[in-house]
């Protein structure tokens, strides 16, 4: 028998059918090989997953809608290499449950503002950003500083991280309140913090339990700063 | 697939081959050029995905026979930036901070690499044109916490004051709140200051206990006459310029518990043509000493 198109047409059931499997075929060969192929995770040295208090700042940072505003995504332009550091690579937000590259920049990119001012600034730029920067369009976030972080969360949030891939350790977990704290404690001591998170940056916090923008800051300050770039190569990361 | 193609008696065209409910279409077939084009666009979308990278395989990709990668351009246009102005780079990075400022066309090429990455780096703190603000000092003026010649800038700038490079600058100032001083004694010592070195008149203040004080645990650092210790980073007093306001509140509390504050080392971050560049730059600004 010849065949006729007549007759998926007049088969509704078929007609989806067919027309699922022909549109999801575009969707597998696009995204599925991203989980097999190799190069698309870059193979750097540095990139932990976030301490729990840079965690509770990145989800002040989704909540207060940073991302609205700030990119983390330094693309592979030559101008934005001459005005924000190396190029994004893959690896740097490999934890990121989702990641924060953005499409907006009414603010700068952030993805390697980390280290580039200081703590103090920060604090002053996220109350009143106009203090700091005359002709800036933040809001003002004073208010992130009468707020304490609800430490008693964070460790759900890395389990549930740990569900989908973030090496946190049973150790992580455990000391997961304790090294929240000691982040924002000057007078903390911070030995063991900075073996499991190497290079968390310090807030300086009143040791009564860190306050949300003293989460944020600790956030922004380690973005981009995990991996050194003079560590890999051009070549290995050109792949 | 059209089931019933036939000719269409009034028109003279054939029609599409379907029906519903007895109603006929024209088949009125697209015009030529329009259907070249588009076959053109598939030819090229066609060789665009022999030459670029394009289809994922299992382990790896197809990388594309003209070996393109956005990185790899990217940085090759960086390279060529870089390789416009290398001559004065090398120039720069060579040659001491004196004698740049001896050639004028090589310190017009670092001022203006200076005053654009200050623009980038330092603004968001001490204000465009160096003005400072409240907590982050003025570097347009005669007065330095850690001094103002070209070397101590390229110090300052270099290793940053109080951050995490090895031979940072650093100093800190006791918390004298932390029962080193009682709050009567604060009290008494910013008298002292607020009087003698801040000039304002306070009628009936006794500032004999503040001076004792002061002699004792600040001069070392501020110096007797609070003309400031750059060894320390210590702010002269009597010079009327105030790092965070002038209010004798704020000498209270900064004596009570400092707020100590940091800079970054951007030697970690600049390249050594560009840190010179920003260290002359600051040095132009007004307050540069010889």
């Amino acid at each position: 028998m010849r065949f006729r198109h007549e007759f998926i047409e007049k088969n509704a059931i078929l007609l989806l059918v067919l027309t699922l499997l022909t549109v999801s075929i575009g969707g597998i060969v696009e995204i599925a090989p991203l989980f097999t192929i190799e190069t698309t995770i870059e193979k750097v040295k540095g990139v932990r997953p976030y301490s729990p208090l840079e965690l509770e700042g990145r989800d002040i940072y989704i909540r207060e809608g940073c991302y609205v505003c700030h990119s983390q995504m330094i693309r592979s332009l030559r101008d934005e290499v001459e005005r924000y550091g190396h190029y994004s690579i893959a690896a740097e937000s490999m934890y990121d449950h989702p990641f924060q590259w953005g499409s907006k920049r009414i603010g700068p990119d952030l993805a390697r503002v980390g280290g580039k001012y200081s703590n103090d600034w920060h604090y002053q730029h996220l109350t009143n950003a106009q203090s700091v920067v005359p002709e800036s369009l933040m809001p003002h976030y004073a208010f992130l500083q009468k707020a304490r972080v609800r430490t008693n969360l964070t460790v759900l949030k890395m389990k549930a991280l740990r569900t989908v891939g973030v090496p946190y350790t049973d150790d992580d977990l455990k000391n997961a309140v304790a090294d929240e704290y000691a982040q924002a404690d000057p007078n903390a001591t911070t030995t063991d913090l900075l073996k499991r998170y190497p290079k968390a940056n310090m807030v300086p916090g009143d040791g009564r339990g860190p306050t949300e923008m003293d989460a944020l800051v600790s956030y922004l300050q380690v973005l981009g700063t995990m991996v050194n770039f003079a560590d890999t190569s051009e070549e290995q990361l050109q792949q | 697939m059209p089931t019933d193609i036939e000719k269409d008696e009034i028109s003279g065209q054939y029609t599409t081959g379907h029906e519903w409910d007895g109603l006929h279409e024209l088949n009125t077939p697209l015009p030529k050029w329009w259907l070249y084009t588009f076959y053109l666009c598939i030819a090229v979308a066609m060789a665009m995905f022999v030459l670029l990278p394009s289809i994922p395989w299992v382990h790896s990709y197809w990388h594309g026979t003209l070996g393109y990668s956005s990185r790899k351009v990217a940085m090759a246009e960086y390279a060529k930036m870089e390789s416009l102005h290398a001559d004065a780079s090398r120039k720069i990075a060579a040659m001491s901070l004196a004698d740049i400022r001896k050639d004028p066309a090589l310190l017009e090429t670092a001022l203006t690499a200076g005053r654009i990455t200050f623009a980038n780096n330092c603004q968001p703190c001490h204000g465009a044109g160096g003005q400072g603000r409240p907590g982050f000092p003025n570097l347009a003026d005669d007065v330095w916490l850690w001094g103002g010649k070209l070397s101590d800038i390229q110090t300052t700038v270099t290793h940053g004051i109080r951050s995490s490079d090895p031979d940072t600058r650093y100093s800190a100032m006791p918390t004298f709140g932390d029962d080193i001083l009682t709050a009567q004694q604060i009290q008494q010592v910013a008298d002292f200051v607020w009087v003698n070195f801040y000039g304002h008149a306070e009628p009936g203040v006794d500032t004999a206990p503040g001076a004792k004080i002061f002699a004792d645990n600040c001069a070392a650092c501020h110096g007797d006459k609070g003309q400031g210790g750059r060894d320390f980073g210590a702010p002269p007093l009597a010079s009327h310029v105030h790092l965070y306001s002038e209010s004798r509140d704020t000498i209270v509390a900064q004596v009570t518990k400092p707020r100590l504050g940091v800079m970054p080392n951007w030697g970690a971050k600049l390249d050594p043509a560009t840190l010179k560049s920003v260290v002359l730059y600051v040095h132009s600004l007004g307050g540069g000493e010889e």
